[in-house]
């Protein structure tokens, strides 16, 4: 993975003094709260429902085995012992100290990490594929192009006052693990009639009170004149885009707004202005030096088969239902990627006790392993473990909690923190999830569900990205009560699709029942293992509507 | 409906709540319940803790009373009031004292 | 309070209200008074600079701004961060040489980002300490990207500190 040298480190330790001196100017009164507020907000800071709250950035979801630990005792000494994973691979600490978080932001910088951009009006942590580098059919591991656009878009000095805020996502596979067109940008790494390997650039997704799925302005783009192509799409944005609304400020208003033909000639112009300067061309051993840092470990040759995980496999059978779901191919033989389950049946969705942050490190050192990845869906992943050792990883998660066996299935949702932490929020997201959990927490039945995405969301800006769930639930305020609506077909992976009210919204009890009943529609209307989303697809809304809304 | 004024502490960004008595306190059950015109006179008076920099991002909320107890109108203030409804073992609520 | 290349220095050209009678030597005039007077103004032969409002683009000036001595980028919010490409554009595709001084609102934390697009001048709400105004431009060292100030970047520094080494450390 990427490492700092002496200027990565100097630079986010400057960052972290600069903010002290912005903190101390608050404090002593010469900075308003208006005023300090876009600093904070920069620095990964909100002032949340209980406390402050700090954003750490992931950079495209990876962590070393000691990033983790450090994160697990940064939670227990400044914080309340716990974080928060979310759905843009970062990590949310809700109970920080205005006094506390320089000394916080040092203490990351020592072991590489920072909070810079992850709030604020301006490119924030670029998110990647979970599965980068370990995929099969990847073309290329989308994280190096992450870290060059790290590099490029922090503290940019043109773009950290933009409208409103800037996500970009990278993948390198036709599978679709990162909710590639939510974003304002979205990056597919492609290969050309020519065998080249280029970018293929979207603009404009994001989901909020207006969703909409990304649309493509760059078929092709050669990867030397990527940070041109994006330059020039972010300076059209922050001349054009709106300011007077801030609901209206993302780009996916500005694109729709003008049409995707006048977006594309609008920065195509500036595209050509920009390489005629030449001064933001990628140099091909700049991409090579950076490739360096991500070349995967040195895979053993191993055979695919493995009998002593095929034997374990037989002999524990709760081993076996964990290893169904949890368990991914690798594009090594013999090799497998595993997801660590955030959501034990019952708790919250992408909560990690310091002592599982760092009982996870310790299973990765005795493992060999260098990295865990965060992914959107508020799971772990380990990128590169061999199928010998499953079993024995599967023992070391199992008495941290970390081995619930229910990756995709109905009981593996996305919440974000609702009112219970969210200043912003509506209504609680959490206990939604957890009521949900419970009803289906047994596994045969999740098993015979399949795979089942629910995301929920206590606001209408939908950071539990309830439209792209198969089913999506939206918690509202209806005159003081928590009101919860629910939303079908939507997807966040390749086949992405944004997901449709389907009518009038529940209570807290009726949400889960509506969920059970929308399920059963399923259940008698699906054919030869067709998965949920394909069912809807199929028969559209109506059964589900006249089942659920029948008097 | 009466109302109590809240904020949030400028250096710890804990939920606190005015008592012209007691000043800036940090739970519901201490809280000063107001008329709303005296309410809207205390929200004005805050701005000046706020420039003082004691606390942030001051406003009223509505409340009622149930047996001499303040209670929320609405579940935001329960919540900021106790911490969150799924882990009562943090916030406000985690404390040994009434809420 | 202005600030010029990095000091505190007195402002040489006195703002001028639309509708005020001219002060002999350089003035500032609003977009507005520009276009309304240009010709006059800009036979005055003495110093002219034009103020712009957050939402002009410097386009607008046209053939004109070559004889400009000033353009002032007057930002109403500091979030509204439309100024940075406006300067950008004025010493990039426009070749602009004199003066970009950025006015209004706008706070000290912001001045380095400016002064990289290629602003050279700001009007400070006043008060600001003259060791705060140095330290805005340097305690950030380094700089990531490429801009308009020609500044080397990090990567360049790398290079600089690792002439031979294109592959990263193992």
């Amino acid at each position: 993975m990427y490492r700092y040298d002496e200027f990565d480190f100097q630079f986010v330790r400057e960052r972290a003094e600069q903010f002290r001196g912005q903190v101390a100017r608050r404090l002593a009164g010469e900075l308003t709260e208006e005023e300090f507020k876009p600093l904070r907000l920069m620095n990964g800071l909100y002032l949340q429902l209980h406390s402050y709250m700090l954003r750490i950035a992931i950079p495209y979801g990876t962590l070393s085995a000691r990033q983790l630990r450090k994160l697990g005792d940064i939670a227990r000494r400044y914080d309340r012992g716990y974080g928060h994973f979310t759905t843009r691979q970062n990590l949310q600490l809700h109970w920080s100290q205005l006094p506390d978080v320089p000394d916080i932001l040092l203490e990351l910088a020592d072991v590489e990490m920072n909070c810079i951009q992850t709030s604020g009006n301006n490119v924030r942590n670029i998110s990647a594929d979970p599965f980068a580098g370990a995929a099969a059919g990847e073309l290329e591991d989308p994280r190096v192009l992450c870290e060059i656009l790290r590099q490029w878009s922090t503290l940019h000095p043109e773009f950290s006052f933009l409208p409103r805020k800037f996500k970009i996502c990278v993948i390198g596979t036709e599978e679709d693990r990162a909710a590639l067109l939510i974003h304002d940008i979205a990056i597919k790494i492609i290969r050309n009639e020519k065998g080249e390997t280029g970018y293929r650039v979207y603009v404009g997704g994001g989901l909020g009170r207006t969703p909409y799925l990304a649309e493509e302005i760059g078929a092709f783009i050669d990867k030397h004149d990527i940070l041109s192509f994006l330059e020039a799409t972010m300076r059209v944005y922050n001349e054009a885009g709106r300011r007077d609304n801030i609901h209206k400020a993302r780009v996916k208003i500005l694109v729709h707004q003008i049409g995707i033909p006048e977006m594309r000639r609008r920065v195509e112009e500036e595209f050509s202005e920009i390489r005629k300067q030449g001064t933001l061309e990628v140099p091909v051993h700049e991409m090579v030096r950076i490739a360096a840092y991500f070349a995967p470990p040195a895979f053993e040759k191993l055979a695919d088969e493995c009998p002593s995980y095929e034997q374990h496999l037989r002999e524990n059978h709760d081993f076996a239902q964990w290893a169904k779901t949890n368990v991914h191919p690798h594009k090594m033989p013999g090799y497998a990627i595993v997801t660590i389950s955030l959501k034990p049946i019952g708790k919250t969705p992408g909560d990690c006790s310091s002592e599982q942050m760092e009982g996870l490190a310790d299973a990765m050192d005795a493992l060999g392993q260098q990295e865990v990845r965060v992914t959107h869906e508020q799971n772990l992943v380990l990128p590169h473990m061999r199928k010998a050792d499953l079993y024995a990883l599967w023992q070391k998660l199992v008495p941290l909690e970390l081995a619930t066996p229910n990756c995709g299935l109905v009981t593996d949702i996305i919440a974000c923190p609702g009112l219970d932490y969210c200043d912003l929020a509506n209504a609680r997201s959490i206990p939604i999830a957890q009521a949900i959990a419970k009803r289906f927490s047994d596994l045969d039945r999740q098993h015979d569900l399949g795979e089942l995405k629910i995301k929920i969301s206590g606001c209408i800006n939908a950071c539990g990205h309830h439209h792209v769930g198969h089913i999506g639930i939206l918690g509202v305020d209806r005159k003081g009560v928590e009101n919860y609506q629910i939303l079908l077909g939507g997807s966040g992976a390749e086949d992405a699709t944004l997901g449709e009210i389907l009518g009038p919204g529940f209570d807290q009890q009726g949400i889960v029942d509506a969920v059970e009943n929308v399920i059963g529609t399923y259940t008698t209307l699906r054919q030869n293992g067709e998965r949920f989303l394909d069912t809807y697809r199929r028969v559209g809304p109506h059964p589900f509507k006249e089942r659920l809304y029948a008097r | 409906m009466p109302q109590v004024l809240t904020a949030n502490r400028l250096k710890a960004g804990e939920v606190a709540y005015w008592n012209r008595s007691a000043g800036w306190v940090d739970t519901l059950a201490e809280a000063e319940i107001m008329a709303p015109a005296d309410a809207e006179a205390a929200l004005t008076a805050a701005a000046e803790w706020v420039r003082k920099g004691e606390v942030v991002a001051p406003y009223l909320f509505d409340v009622r009373t149930d047996n001499g107890v303040i209670v929320p109108v609405k579940v935001r203030e329960a919540i900021r009031a106790a911490g969150p409804s799924v882990r009562t073992d943090v916030g406000k609520q985690a404390r040994n004292v009434s809420l | 309070m202005l600030v010029k290349n990095g000091k505190i220095v007195e402002d040489a050209f006195t703002a001028v209200a639309d509708g005020d009678p001219l002060p002999d030597g350089a003035v500032l005039v609003s977009l507005k008074r520009f276009q309304a007077e240009s010709p006059a103004l800009l036979a005055r032969g003495a110093p002219l600079g034009v103020r712009l409002e957050s939402a002009d683009t410097p386009e607008i000036l046209g053939e004109d701004l070559r004889s400009l001595a000033l353009v002032v980028l007057h930002v109403n919010h500091f979030r509204d961060g439309r100024a940075f490409s406006w300067a950008r554009l004025l010493r990039t595709r426009l070749g602009y040489r004199g003066e970009v001084r950025i006015s209004g609102h706008v706070l000290l934390d912001q001045i380095a980002f400016y002064a990289r697009v290629g602003a050279d001048a700001f009007e400070l709400p006043l008060n600001q300490p003259a060791e705060a105004v140095r330290a805005a431009f340097t305690e950030i060292s380094n700089v990531y990207q490429p801009s308009v100030d020609g500044r080397p970047t990090i990567r360049d520094l790398r290079a600089a500190r690792f002439p031979k080494t294109t592959l990263a450390p193992s």
